[in-house]
């Protein structure tokens, strides 16, 4: 018997047991880590084209006259600045600034929107915004009836335009267009939204479809080269992105400004949030600590909770996520580490077991297309 | 190696031992263990010279994913490493047996080898793993 009958299954759990497809606990959930290899998913996405079933993330509906205040008090971005069939990612804080999770609102109508939580915080966020309801204001949680594909790489929209009448030309980074047909599928939202750091889609459809989503948009890729790719590739792939991922550069103890995503923090939105005081202090004052990106100079691999001294020998960081970079074949991390650490070009040291390795501060994202 | 059955040992942990000279073995992991860890992408071999002790850390080797300590098999001193790995981590995924090997140890104590498992022993115990693993 597999370990992985106990974990939370996509709808394409079946599908991974026939074709034996090894899968691992991913925070509770059983998913692939790769397909063939980690370093042949990262390429095939950097160059072609690949997919990745994120059927495992939150899906929240927000409905109701007063749901765009009610969003507004709860998240760190400006909702009221977005337009309909336009998305947003945002923080939702705790009053002391912490980071509940990250995600990314839909807005459907004036009065419908749908969030992505993270799959490990859905069922907190969830808790967060019944405790936080207003009259006018339903919620429902559909994670469950919905799956979640995304297609990334360069050639995500010639492959996208085999299965959709849709011209995708038309779909802006961070748009998207609701109820489209893919491949005879229908009710199919069309995301042109990643974490991969190239252009693509997500793609959310009705959980009994994804298989299906899933072998046609394999099949309509073939010729461009499509693979399907694991959780291992997603990981490199944001990371060489400079992308915070929660449990990460983000958590209930890092505010989205020290997890570098404080472009989605807008601390003198005219509506009140929670955690906007702390945060706007923080911003004030100036913060303590932050992510910044790291190169190893010498060999070696940082991991996260290495921990990050000073030329002194103080320690005064800790490494959030590290990997060797596939596309760069450097050794590269991102760290939370002390404010006066943080110029570009400063050198510190990882400590990997036994040794100290020097590394550099540099800029993120070391990946751009 | 395949050639020298009767001289090849295996770990539990997944590390093969080649004892081919009086008292110094060649050691690296299995095929099964380059699968379990994926992409290899760096090696950190033991130091020249320096000391290992049976079921103590000795080298790391990395996947994209993750760090894995690989346990020194026998109590020895160091007496060659594989330095073609520091720029070739892969030749662990393409050639674990051959190519791909860590160190050379030179070893005191044979009967530490009394312990580990011959090549059918540890064969049916990768079995065993996959099939726990449902494979």
């Amino acid at each position: 018997m597999s370990e992985s009958s106990n974990l939370n299954q996509t709808p394409l759990y079946g599908y991974y047991k026939e074709n034996n497809v090894k899968m691992i606990d991913f925070g509770g959930w059983a998913l692939p880590i790769h397909f063939t290899s980690i370093i042949e998913e990262h390429e095939t996405v950097r160059t072609k084209a690949g997919l990745f079933d994120v059927s495992h993330m939150g899906e929240i509906l927000i409905e109701g006259a007063n749901a765009t205040a009610y969003l507004n008090h709860l998240l760190t971005n400006n909702i009221a600045s977005i337009q309909v069939n336009q998305a947003q990612y945002n923080a939702m804080c705790h009053p002391n600034g912490g980071t509940i999770d990250d995600l990314i609102v839909f807005k459907l109508s004036e009065e419908k929107y749908l969030m992505t939580p993270n799959a490990a915080n859905k069922n907190k966020v969830w808790d967060w915004m019944n405790q936080h309801s207003q009259d006018n204001v339903t919620l429902k949680d559909l994670s469950t009836e919905m799956g979640l594909l995304a297609l990334q790489g360069p050639k995500a929209e010639a492959i996208l335009s085999k299965l959709s009448s849709i011209d995708l030309n038309k779909i802006q980074s961070y748009h998207f267009l609701p109820e489209t047909t893919v491949a005879g599928i229908s009710n199919v939202l069309i995301a042109r939204t990643g974490y991969t750091g190239e252009d693509g889609f997500e793609l959310y459809t009705s959980a009994d479809q994804v298989e299906k989503l899933w072998h046609e948009l394999l099949t309509a890729g073939t010729e461009e080269g499509i693979k399907p790719c694991g959780l291992g590739a997603r990981d490199t792939l944001r990371l060489e992105a400079g992308l915070s991922l929660y449990g990460h550069e983000l958590s209930d103890e890092i505010t989205p400004l020290e997890g570098g995503i404080g472009f989605a923090v807008k601390t003198k939105k005219v509506d009140s949030f929670i955690g906007q005081e702390k945060l706007a202090e923080q911003r004030n004052h100036g913060l303590k600590r932050k992510i910044r990106g790291i190169e190893l100079l010498d060999k070696g691999i940082a991991r996260e909770g290495y921990p990050i001294y000073s030329e002194a020998g103080e320690e005064v960081g800790l490494v959030t996520s590290g990997t060797k970079s596939p596309t760069l074949n450097k050794s590269i991390g991102l760290v939370l580490i002390q404010d006066e650490y943080t110029t570009l070009g400063t050198t510190v040291y990882v400590g990997v077991r036994k040794k100290k390795i020097a590394a550099q501060i540099t800029n993120t994202p070391f990946y751009k297309r | 190696m395949t050639n020298n059955k009767n001289n090849l040992y295996f770990t539990k942990d997944h590390e093969w031992v080649l004892v081919f000279e009086s008292n110094v073995a060649r050691v690296g992991i299995t095929k099964y263990a380059t699968e379990q860890l994926g992409d290899i992408v760096f090696v950190e071999v033991p130091e020249l010279d320096s000391d290992v002790t049976i079921e103590e850390e000795m080298a790391t080797v990395e996947s994209v994913k993750s760090a894995s300590e690989i346990f020194a098999p026998i109590t020895g001193t160091i007496t060659k490493v594989n330095d073609e790995l520091e720029d070739s981590p892969e030749l662990v995924n393409e050639s674990p047996y051959e190519s791909g090997w860590l160190a050379e140890i030179q070893f005191e104590n044979e009967e530490e080898l009394a312990q580990l498992m011959n090549q059918e022993a540890y064969e049916n115990y990768v079995k065993e793993l996959k099939e726990e693993e449902g494979q």
